[in-house]
């Protein structure tokens, strides 16, 4: 692996923000989406946030980040940066994570990073002190499969899971699973088996692949049933995965 | 009343398949008791209430007991009653018996009691070693006799502000039996009521809408400790409660006004208000003079009320249009030019306080008699609305549809509650998805009352109930009736065969207000809170 050195900016690229969500993390949360994605994923829903720095895009300041979080924190449980790939700008996200820990008004909101876990260790070395949660996806615990989903290796995302439960910051492990792909019996047992040999209390989130929203490439693809959507929660229950989260 | 108007109403009502018993002893009595005259009022009054400015809200028309009664169920509980031939209970079988047997004799303007007392509170102390199981299958008996005997959703209990083993059982069994009846509402102290209990009460409200949540430090200031919260979000006198509710429609107030803000606030408003006091000091003199209530109430003899804890409601509604309307006569537009609206603008936002800031100032300057428990003025409340209100919009809430974002919304409203000690009815309603995540409205909830809001109250979309003014509907109920619409129609045009008629049947009587109450004031318009779409990227080119 090649050094990773990050650095502090005072600037990022974002593609959006949500003032008021609850499903993205506990409580009530103020969601900041960053612009660009390292993976090129056959089931992305959001294939515009991929370019790192669309033309037109202009960088937005941390301070204008911190000022809208303000206004919506007497409100709020706590804010999670997801994207895009957050760690792709993880210095910005440090930076954002510094001033809303310093600010009187926003310290007391917890801080959290959804990733798809493709991270040097220097990224969680770096976001560790300021963060309080992660969330990361596990597509795949075969590696071929993983390319096949993401188009890269799953080698770095098992890195990061194993890194952050270590650090007591994994606070949830999202799996995004697609009939005939990833989702067969044996399959789902031995990625609750690691998951769990990494972390015996981890909790799990099913999200089923929804065609609505996906990209061309991915139309053909199965959407989980009721059936299946059972299936998942009789095999991780069965495999010791205590706490489970399927959608309503 | 002509003798033979009345003979055909009472007929009417007789021989309705659509009404159960008691609905039809119920009507036969506001029947007969609409064939006296009111209790005299000037003629300006009268006027104003044949306009619909101002509005007595179908009290009747010889007031013969308070609207609202908020007996001390303590202190019952403690001395035993003597009416009742009951001894202080010793465990909570005789308890729960007691509060069955006392309910039914409480006097109320619905017929049925609006108060079950701090249920919590009250209970608390006769669990003793009951275990939770035991507890709950006693309580479970108890909400199902309350709800068949007392079919009214204007039945309210209190609970909070501290946690308990009461308080969760009853949540718990609310949750599992899914009716109207009891109402409930949650006191709520920052710093006494822990996230646990709340968690649980929001999950109460996700599955039957239950309960609604108030500001207890806010109420403590403005009514002592000893306070209820009853029927529509009415918070007055425990061991008293309202003589009457009287309530100045603001959209139609307006419109006797020729001028802008200005001229309303200083000419049409004062004289508005002072007729409402006229009506309403009219009323309290029949009840305490007239049928001389407290003198003969057993409630009152047995120190159960107390008549100096009893005072008048002045409710206000229409708000919004009233609001609108003075903004466009003074060409006041939004940023943007267009016409400023409630709920959305800051002009808005001003114009709705110095109105709210001058009816304050006017109402706590006109006095009224046997109301010394506020200082012998009226507590203000935004009222919310009855079923065949049209155009205009319950209390001071935004227009049903119109609701801006949620903490937009919360922070347009929140400004106002202050003004209502009685209380005011914002209702927020939010997606299903929030019932995996009550922690999310945990904080809302917080929020909200750090930014001064006094009652909040939430529904949640698709789950089977609609909050309408203060109470609740249940869809499925709602759905029955509105089956037999088209005869409920051709009923009131004398037009249907009693067949048709009997199908539109209902066993709480509240369920017909709610049903007409959702058509009219377009509640199923109520802007769903969720996160904005637009800030959510999705699929789609980047602008750039």
């Amino acid at each position: 692996m090649t050094e990773t050195v990050v650095r502090l900016v005072r600037s990022g690229f974002v593609a959006g923000t949500v003032p008021f969500s609850a499903v993205d993390g506990p409580g009530n949360r103020y969601v900041l989406f960053l612009q660009g994605c390292n993976w090129d994923c056959l089931v992305c829903h959001n294939p515009c946030s991929l370019p790192v720095a669309p033309p037109g895009m202009r960088p937005t300041s941390v301070a204008d980040v911190v000022a809208g979080i303000v206004d919506a924190a007497p409100f709020l449980t706590g804010v999670t940066v997801t994207g895009g790939e957050v760690t792709l700008q993880a210095g910005f996200v440090r930076a954002v994570f510094d001033e809303l820990a310093a600010d009187p008004r926003t310290a007391a909101l917890s801080r959290f990073v959804d990733s798809n876990g493709d991270a040097a260790p220097q990224v969680w070395e770096l976001l560790a002190p300021v963060t309080d949660g992660v969330m990361l996806d596990l597509k795949a615990l075969d590696d071929e499969m993983h390319v096949v989903l993401t188009g890269s290796s799953n080698a770095p995302v098992l890195a990061s899971i194993t890194d952050l439960a270590s650090r007591g910051l994994l606070y949830e492990v999202r799996l995004l699973l697609v009939p005939g792909l990833n989702d067969g019996h044996d399959v789902l047992r031995r990625m609750a088996r690691w998951l769990l040999a990494v972390d015996p209390a981890v909790r799990l989130r099913i999200n089923p692949f929804r065609r609505e929203g996906a990209r061309a490439c991915a139309r053909d693809l199965l959407e989980p049933s009721p059936a299946d959507l059972a299936r998942y929660r009789a095999v991780l229950t069965d495999a010791g995965v205590r706490h489970l989260t399927l959608p309503v | 009343m002509q003798s033979a108007q009345l003979q055909d109403l009472v007929r009417a009502c007789l021989e309705d398949p659509a009404l159960t018993y008691r609905q039809r002893v119920q009507r036969l009595a506001a029947l007969a008791e609409n064939a006296l005259e009111p209790p005299p009022v000037g003629e300006a009054c009268r006027d104003a209430q044949a306009k619909g400015v101002v509005h007595d809200l179908g009290e009747g028309n010889a007031p013969y007991r308070p609207r609202y009664v908020l007996p001390d169920y303590a202190a019952a509980l403690a001395r035993g009653s003597a009416h009742l031939e009951l001894p202080p209970p010793a465990d909570l079988d005789d308890a729960l018996a007691f509060l069955l047997a006392m309910y039914p004799n409480v006097p109320s303007i619905t017929g049925y009691p609006v108060y079950l007392g701090d249920l919590d509170t009250l209970l608390e102390p006769y669990l003793g070693d009951l275990d939770d199981n035991a507890v709950r299958s006693r309580l479970r008996r108890f909400w199902r006799i309350v709800d068949r005997q007392l079919p009214d959703a204007f039945v309210h209990a209190d609970l909070g502000p501290d946690d308990g083993r009461a308080v969760r059982a009853i949540l718990a069994v609310d949750r599992e039996l899914q009716q109207v009846v009891p109402n409930l509402t949650l006191r709520v102290d920052p710093a006494r009521t822990p996230d646990d209990l709340l968690r649980d009460a929001v999950r109460t409200a996700c599955a039957d809408g239950k309960p609604h949540f108030v500001n207890h430090p806010m109420m403590v200031a403005d009514h002592g400790p000893a306070y209820g919260v009853v029927s529509c979000y009415n918070a007055l006198p425990r061991g008293g409660g309202a003589h009457t509710l009287v309530r100045l429609n603001l959209a139609e107030s307006v419109r006797r006004s020729p001028g802008g803000a200005r001229e309303y606030l200083s000419a049409t408003l004062p004289g508005d208000v002072a007729l409402t006091g006229e009506l309403i000091a009219a009323r309290i003199r029949y009840l305490v003079e007239g049928s001389r209530f407290y003198e003969h109430d057993w409630l009152v003899r047995e120190g159960l009320v107390d008549p100096a804890r009893f005072t008048a409601m002045f409710g206000v509604f229409g708000v919004a249009e009233a609001v609108e309307e003075l903004l466009a006569r003074d060409g006041v537009t939004a940023r943007d030019g267009t016409p400023a609206r409630y709920g959305r603008d800051q002009a808005a936002s001003d114009v709705a306080q110095s109105l709210l800031a001058r009816l304050a100032g006017l109402v706590a300057a006109t006095p009224l008699p046997y109301c010394e428990v506020s200082g012998g003025r009226a507590l203000l409340h935004a009222q919310s609305g009855i079923d065949s209100d049209v155009g205009v919009t319950a209390g001071a809430r935004v227009p049903p549809g119109h609701e801006p974002s949620l903490y937009e919304h919360i922070r347009f409203v929140a400004p106002h509650h202050r003004w209502f000690p009685a209380g005011i009815s914002d209702v927020f309603r939010f997606e299903s998805t929030i019932a995996a995540n009550p922690d999310a409205v945990v904080a809302v909830l917080r929020g909200a009352f750090g930014e001064g809001m006094r009652d909040f109250t939430f529904d949640v979309a698709g789950n089977g109930f609609t909050r309408v003014t203060g109470y609740l509907v249940r869809d499925r109920d709602v759905g029955a009736l509105r089956e037999a619409a088209a005869a409920h129609v051709a009923a009131i045009r004398g037009a249907t065969t009693p067949q048709e008629r009997a199908a539109a049947r209902a066993r709480h009587a509240s369920t017909f207000l709610g049903a007409t109450a959702i058509t009219n004031q377009h509640l199923g318009d109520r802007v769903v809170q969720r996160p904005p779409a637009d800030g959510r990227p999705a699929g789609g080119p980047v602008d750039d």
